[in-house]
C-alpha cells in the first residue's frame, strides 16, 4: 500500500460559499427534501442579531457567495434585513426559495435591500402532479406568478427542479415552461438520495432509461434554444447511482463551502447533520475556528483519512473520494470509499437499490411527506 | 473588433476584488468566476461608457511594455462574449 500523501496540504482555503438555511419551517411537504429526518428537533433559529454575526464573520473569513435557503426562508420576516447587510458586506446574495410567501411588495422590498438572484423551485410542469410532489394544492398556480414577477422586475433567475421517477418524463413540457417564464438558467437536478429522500429513495429513484430519455431531451432542448440564441442555461444533474465515479462533492469536505444550519450548527454541507459526529455551533464558538480548528471540519479534510481503495487511486484528488453522507447512509462508515464508485467494495449496494426501485410500485401517495409530524417520529428514535 | 463597440457586464453579475483570494472574481447567480490579473484588468474597464478605443488607451497607459495589447484584450473579450460574461450594448 502507497504511504499516505502528507504533501497534499491540509490548510484550508477561505470558505467562498456560504448557504444560510435560516428556517427549517416550510410550507411544502416535497417527499424528496434534503432537511435532516429530525429536523423538527431543531426549532431553536438563530435571531436576527445571531444571523448578522454569522454574515459578518463569514464574510471576513472570505465568503462572497451567499444562499439564503431553508426550509422555506421567506418565513423568516427579518429576511430583507439580513439581506441588506449581507449585501453591504459585498456578498453576493441567492435566494433559494420555493416563492411561497412571495408578493409584489417583498420582490420590491428585497430588491431594495440590494438582493442579486432568486431561484425558485417548481415540482412539475403542471397544477395536479405539482400539488401531489408537494402536497399543497395552490402552490403551482402562485410559483408560476411568482417567477413571472421577479423576471418583471428585472431579476436574474434561475428554475430548479428536483427530477425522479414521478416527473422526469415530463422534461419537454418542463423545459417549455421554464422558457416560458423567462428563466435564464434551469437546474433540473434529479433527485440525490438524503435526508427525506434517503426516506423514499425506492419510490423515487428513477430508472436508467428514464434518466437516459431525459438527458437526450435536455440535450435536444440545448440545440433547439441555441438555435433561436435564447440564452438559458441547462444543468441536468444525473443521480448518482447511475454514475461510474463519484461525484466531488462540495469541492471537498471543508474546502470551499460551509453551511450554517437553523440553530446556528455549521455543518461542511447541507447533509453532513446525518453524519455521527458533533458539529460546533456559532453560539459556542467563532466561524474562524470552527472553519480552521475544528474536529469535525478537519476529519475529511486531505487524504490520511481515506479508505485504502481511495488512498491508492489516483484519482484521489480529483472526486476526494465521493460524499462522505452518501458513504455513512449506504456503508454505516463515513470514511468509506463513496459506494457509487464502481472501485468501491460496497458498489452492490448500488445495483441493490436499483434493484429495489424497479420493483418499487408506490406512487406519489405512497411517500413520506415532510412534516412536522412525520418528522417527530425521527425526533424520537 | 469594432473600436467604437461599447460592452456591458451581463445584467445581475458583478465584478468584485476579493481580498481573501487577493484576486478579482466575477460574481453570477450561484457561481464565480475566478480571474487572473489582466482579465480583472479588462473587465475592470468594461462599465456600458467607454468604448473598445477607450478601453485599449486605459490599458496602454497602465500596461506600457506589454507588446500585444490589442490582440490580447480582442481575444480575451470575444471569449467573454461567448461565455456570456459581458453584453454588446447595440445587442438586444
Amino acid at each position: 500500500m502507497m504511504a499516505p500523501d502528507t504533501e497534499h496540504d491540509v490548510t484550508p482555503g477561505p470558505p467562498l460559499w456560504l448557504l444560510a438555511e435560516l428556517t427549517y419551517r416550510c410550507p411544502l411537504q416535497c417527499p424528496y427534501c434534503s432537511n435532516p429526518l429530525d429536523f423538527a428537533a431543531h426549532r431553536d433559529e438563530l435571531t436576527t442579531d445571531e444571523w448578522r454575526d454569522v454574515l459578518r464573520q463569514s464574510r471576513a473569513l472570505g465568503a462572497a457567495q451567499l444562499g439564503f435557503s431553508g426550509g422555506e426562508p421567506l418565513v423568516r420576516d427579518d429576511l430583507e434585513a439580513l439581506v441588506a447587510e449581507a449585501r453591504e458586506l459585498g456578498f453576493y446574495t441567492n435566494l433559494i426559495t420555493s416563492g411561497l410567501g412571495l408578493d409584489s411588495a417583498r420582490i420590491t422590498a428585497l430588491q431594495a435591500a440590494g438582493l442579486d438572484h432568486i431561484q425558485i423551485s417548481l415540482q412539475a410542469a403542471d397544477d395536479d402532479l405539482a400539488a401531489a410532489v408537494a402536497g399543497a394544492p395552490r402552490a403551482h398556480a402562485k410559483k408560476l406568478a411568482m417567477a413571472r414577477a421577479v423576471k418583471a422586475a428585472g431579476y436574474p433567475m434561475v428554475l430548479n427542479v428536483v427530477l425522479h421517477r414521478h416527473n422526469i418524463d415530463d422534461i419537454d413540457r418542463l423545459i417549455a415552461l421554464c422558457d416560458e417564464l423567462g428563466a435564464d438558467a434551469v437546474e433540473l437536478a434529479t433527485c440525490q438520495h438524503y435526508g427525506w429522500a434517503q426516506l423514499n429513495r425506492a419510490g423515487l429513484l428513477p430508472s436508467r432509461a428514464q434518466v437516459e430519455a431525459a438527458e437526450a431531451a435536455t440535450g435536444r432542448w440545448r440545440e433547439r434554444l441555441a438555435a433561436r440564441g435564447r440564452d438559458m442555461r441547462l444543468l441536468f444533474v444525473v443521480p448518482d447511482y447511475y454514475a461510474e465515479r463519484p461525484k466531488a462533492c462540495m469541492g471537498g469536505w471543508g474546502s470551499l463551502f460551509m453551511t450554517v444550519a437553523p440553530d446556528g450548527a455549521v455543518l461542511p454541507c447541507h447533509s453532513a447533520r446525518e453524519l455521527p459526529m458533533a458539529f460546533p455551533t456559532v453560539r459556542e464558538q467563532s466561524l474562524a475556528a470552527i472553519w480552521q480548528e475544528s474536529a469535525a471540519f478537519n476529519r475529511f479534510r486531505g487524504d490520511a483519512w481515506m479508505s485504502p481503495t481511495c488512498r491508492d487511486c489516483d484519482e484521489r484528488h480529483h472526486d476526494y473520494g465521493g460524499c462522505r453522507c452518501q458513504a455513512y447512509l449506504l456503508t454505516g462508515d463515513p470514511a468509506a470509499t463513496d459506494p457509487v464508485c464502481a472501485r468501491s467494495p460496497d458498489h452492490g449496494v448500488i445495483e441493490a437499490a436499483r434493484d429495489e426501485a424497479a420493483r418499487d410500485g408506490r406512487g406519489l401517495d405512497g411517500l413520506v411527506a415532510r412534516n412536522v409530524r412525520a418528522s417527530r417520529v425521527f425526533c424520537r428514535q | 473588433m469594432n473600436a467604437a463597440r461599447v460592452f456591458r457586464l451581463r445584467p445581475g453579475w458583478r465584478l468584485q476584488w476579493e481580498p481573501a483570494q487577493g484576486r478579482h472574481v466575477l460574481l453570477y447567480p450561484e457561481g464565480m468566476v475566478q480571474l487572473n490579473d489582466s482579465a480583472g484588468a479588462v473587465l475592470g474597464l468594461v462599465d456600458g461608457r467607454r468604448d473598445l478605443a477607450a478601453i485599449l488607451s486605459a490599458l496602454g497607459e497602465r500596461f506600457p511594455e506589454a507588446e500585444t495589447l490589442a490582440d490580447d484584450v480582442h481575444e480575451f473579450l470575444a471569449e467573454a462574449l461567448a461565455q456570456g460574461w459581458i453584453r454588446d450594448t447595440e445587442a438586444t
